[in-house]
């Protein structure tokens, strides 16, 4: 009883926090926001409240949660998380490329620009739905491989209920228009020091989760977790160092300046796709695609040599973000330098994982799940030699400005994270709530296909728009004289950015199949379908053949 | 398995058996990229050669700037000049690294679906902005830009500029303490073709005193807007470098 009067009185106390903040706010937006917080507070203290067993309590007869059995719960909220936010960051997403077709989307209205609506694209999928993803997966795998249920249960409920919070109040800020103006770190100072509450509490969870395994070993999975959680942390301190005007006030001004600020601000974006999109999704291909494929890790020796190689190596990168810029050339060009380098570590991860195949290859013709897998660890392959290729300041002073670029992450977001999210979705629903298997195999078929067109369609047209804006920007004519004006290369763009959309578009329609897909397996339907696994076979034909005496 | 690497996969064997090393060593990996590539950016003189004519944006330029921020225009439009003949030509001499020296945050960009701005002052007027901020359509039929007739409709709403810039001199832009004092009358004279602008040009040179929207009644998120676009790239004389003889005796040459 105790326990449940003074987790009241903590949701008492941040309301009313949150009510005085939204009282003195210096700005509308911020007012707004803690707005946001009062009423998470509202909904914390209501469940607090109605979901206590007074009957339970009254009597002194709590029960302790079953410890022979993994603690689920987060993991569950989790996986319908990520499927939600996938789909709102694939909407977003198609909606900005539409924008940028048909600019009249803009609406003419301050919340609905490209400018507002493009961060909150980019942090709905890399930190909602790949967050989720990565907080999910981890709780999971950490459980499963040191054979010990979850440390800190409260901890990791406020990690799952904490980042959501963070997410709301980020989406909400960009179409408010509060942003810091950093690329992927665009929350302002207070949802960042909010963010790292959570972080610090995810990273309890999950060292406390490793310090009480029943395994000598910590798997290879959890190294890469672990560094992503750790790297994490260091990147978004250091880059998000700000001086609020006002403590009661959206706006904050950045330390960092010019040319200091760009290198930060790259060391943590360049990371931000090293650690939170490479060395996080690397431990869930280390769990998902053995344990799928039922095979062992093709390398033990491998996995050692290429994580380390890809720790050390992946910070190094950033500066190729500023080539030809005013950042010193020898910052430039060491940043090439390990750009390059750390092709190998990458297909270390890609090898590792589809080497462990060997022996089940026949697995990508009769399973959707090892197809996806499959195709995640190409795209990975293909976009980590595209990204060395575009660090080298030649192939960058093309490529640098364009749409290469967005081609490029995209393949990397589509094909790697958004694959192997997918295939980790379809691996852990029906485990997470008992079915046996997912409601449909064929729709996963569909939901792969569907993807995979939608990427070829993304990353070839984007290709063609960048090599095209490039070499027009840097078209001379015969007279000496520059040929294009800036406007003709956005007109010529204006077909690949309808191919883009269309793209994104067969994207998002595999989302939805997933989802319609998740919901029937939660709701514990099973589709009566042909099984994928079986070779077609007709008795009818069955048979000798039989001479027929002609007429 | 030579005899080498089978040793040192036997002392990996400590690391992947005690969470603090694994965690210790995971750490120290990814410090030192870092630690190299960004530490010597603070005392290397040349990383920012010094220029004539840089100087804190006065108080409607840097709101005009805080609205830029706001509004996301750094997805689009980039403020760094590479040193290539046709972008030199397109848009004026290459950026330098001073020019951005007093940017909380620096907007140098990563992505041209618009030209950059880095030189976009003065070249274009005041009502050529106005028209391509409300309807860039009717200027550049090419243009994909969004809309932002908004920001003529909208009270310039800056807040207390005085915190504003209490706020950056804290994080090291070198406003004096006069600056921070009139901060909040420096905004309303620069957009007032009738003030008397003699002291707020003499502390921020060459700031440009005007009604910048088009419309002297009122003082709209529009003239904070266009006050920085117009700024931007006008400061320095670039060519005026300094002279290599001053250049030889900077530290890490």
């Amino acid at each position: 009883m105790d326990k449940m009067i003074a987790r009241a009185a903590w949701w008492l106390a941040a309301l009313l926090i949150a009510v005085l903040a939204v009282a003195g706010a210096a700005d509308t937006g911020f007012a707004i926001h803690m707005g946001i917080v009062a009423l998470a507070a509202v909904i914390g203290l209501w469940v607090s409240l109605t979901r206590t067993d007074y009957k339970a309590v009254a009597s002194g007869a709590i029960t302790a949660p079953d410890q022979s059995r993994y603690d689920d719960d987060p993991i569950r909220w989790g996986v319908i998380a990520v499927v939600f936010w996938g789909l709102a960051g694939f909407l977003a997403g198609l909606y900005i490329a539409l924008e940028l077709a048909f600019p009249a989307l803009n609406l003419g209205l301050e919340w609905t620009t490209f400018g507002r609506l493009r961060p909150l694209h980019t942090s709905a999928v890399i930190f909602a739905f790949g967050g989720n993803a990565l907080i999910a997966s981890s709780f999971y795998i950490v459980q499963r491989t040191c054979r010990a249920r979850l440390a800190f249960p409260g901890v990791a409920r406020f990690v799952f209920w904490g980042y959501q919070l963070f997410i709301v109040l980020a989406a909400t800020g960009y179409l408010l228009g509060i942003s810091q103006g950093k690329e992927y770190a665009e929350p302002e100072w207070y949802v960042d020091l909010w963010l790292t509450v959570v972080w610090v509490a995810y990273l309890l969870v999950f060292v406390g989760t490793l310090v009480k395994r029943k395994e000598p070993h910590i798997y290879v999975a959890n190294w890469f977790f672990l560094s992503f959680i750790l790297t994490v942390a260091m990147l978004h301190l250091v880059n998000n160092i700000n001086l609020p005007v006002s403590l009661l006030g959206a706006k904050s001004y950045p330390l960092w300046a010019g040319v200091q600020g760009a290198l930060v601000q790259w060391w943590y974006g360049h990371n931000a796709v090293g650690f939170f999109l490479t060395a996080g999704f690397l431990a869930m291909m280390y769990y998902f695609v053995p344990k799928q494929a039922g095979r062992p890790i093709y390398s033990y020796r491998l996995s050692i040599i290429h994580f380390w190689a890809l720790i050390f190596l992946y910070i190094w990168a950033g500066p190729h973000h500023l080539h030809y810029t005013a950042l010193p050339d020898w910052a430039q060009t060491l940043g090439m330098v390990f750009s390059v380098m750390l092709w190998m570590p990458s297909w270390g991860g890609m090898i590792n994982g589809l080497m462990t195949l060997n022996g089940a290859w026949d697995k990508i013709r009769t399973d959707p799940i090892i197809r996806m897998m499959v195709m995640s660890l190409a795209f990975y392959g293909m976009s980590t030699f595209e990204g060395p290729m575009m660090s080298i300041k030649s192939v960058n002073s093309l490529s640098h400005y364009t749409d290469w670029t967005i081609g490029h992450v995209h393949s990397g977001a589509l094909g790697w994270n958004g694959m192997i999210t997918f295939s980790a979705v379809y691996f852990l629903t029906p485990r997470l709530w008992n079915t046996g298997r997912m409601y449909s195999a064929r729709m996963i078929n569909w939901h792969f296909w569907l993807a995979t067109a939608g990427i070829v369609f993304y990353t070839a047209s984007m290709w063609v728009a960048g090599i095209t804006q490039g070499l027009m920007w840097r078209e001379y004519g015969a007279d000496g004289y520059l040929v294009n004006s800036f406007a003709e290369t956005v007109a010529a763009l204006h077909p690949m950015y309808l191919l883009r959309a269309f793209g994104g578009l067969l994207y998002l329609s595999g989302g939805f199949v997933m989802a319609y897909n998740v919901w029937q397996t939660i709701a514990g339907r099973q589709r009566v379908e042909e099984p994928m696994d079986v070779a077609p076979y007709d008795a009818e034909t069955d048979r000798p053949l039989v001479a027929v005496p002609a007429e | 398995m030579t005899e080498t690497t089978s040793k040192t996969i036997e002392r990996h064997k400590k690391l992947e058996r005690n969470v603090a090393l694994l965690g210790v060593f995971a750490f120290l990996a990814v410090t030192v990229g870092g630690i190299v590539e960004i530490a010597p950016l603070f005392w290397i003189d040349n990383t920012i050669e010094k220029v004539k004519g840089v100087r804190p944006y006065s108080p409607l330029e840097q709101a005009g700037r805080d609205i830029y921020v706001r509004e996301g225009c750094y997805v689009c439009h980039s403020q760094m000049i590479r040193p290539f003949r046709d972008e030199v030509e397109r848009y004026g001499h290459y950026s330098l690294a001073a020019e951005s020296m007093y940017d909380h945050p620096f907007q140098w960009g990563s992505k041209r679906t618009g030209p950059d701005l880095a030189r976009v002052g003065n070249r274009y007027s005041d009502e050529w902005h106005v028209q391509h901020l409300k309807d860039p359509r009717a200027v550049v039929p090419e243009s994909v830009m969004p809309m932002y007739a908004f920001l003529a409709d909208k009270e310039l709403n800056a807040g207390d500029m005085k915190a504003s810039l209490t706020a950056l001199y804290r994080v090291g832009v070198p406003y004096t303490k006069e600056d921070i004092d009139k901060a909040n009358d420096d905004l309303k004279a620069q957009a007032d073709p009738n003030a008397d602008a003699a002291d707020l040009q003499k502390r921020y040179p060459k700031a440009q005193v005007r009604d910048f929207d088009g419309n002297p009644a009122r003082l709209t998120e529009m003239d904070a807007l266009i006050a920085y676009l117009q700024v931007l790239g006008t400061m320095v004389d670039v060519n005026s470098a300094a002279a290599q003889e001053d250049l030889a005796t900077e530290k890490g040459r």
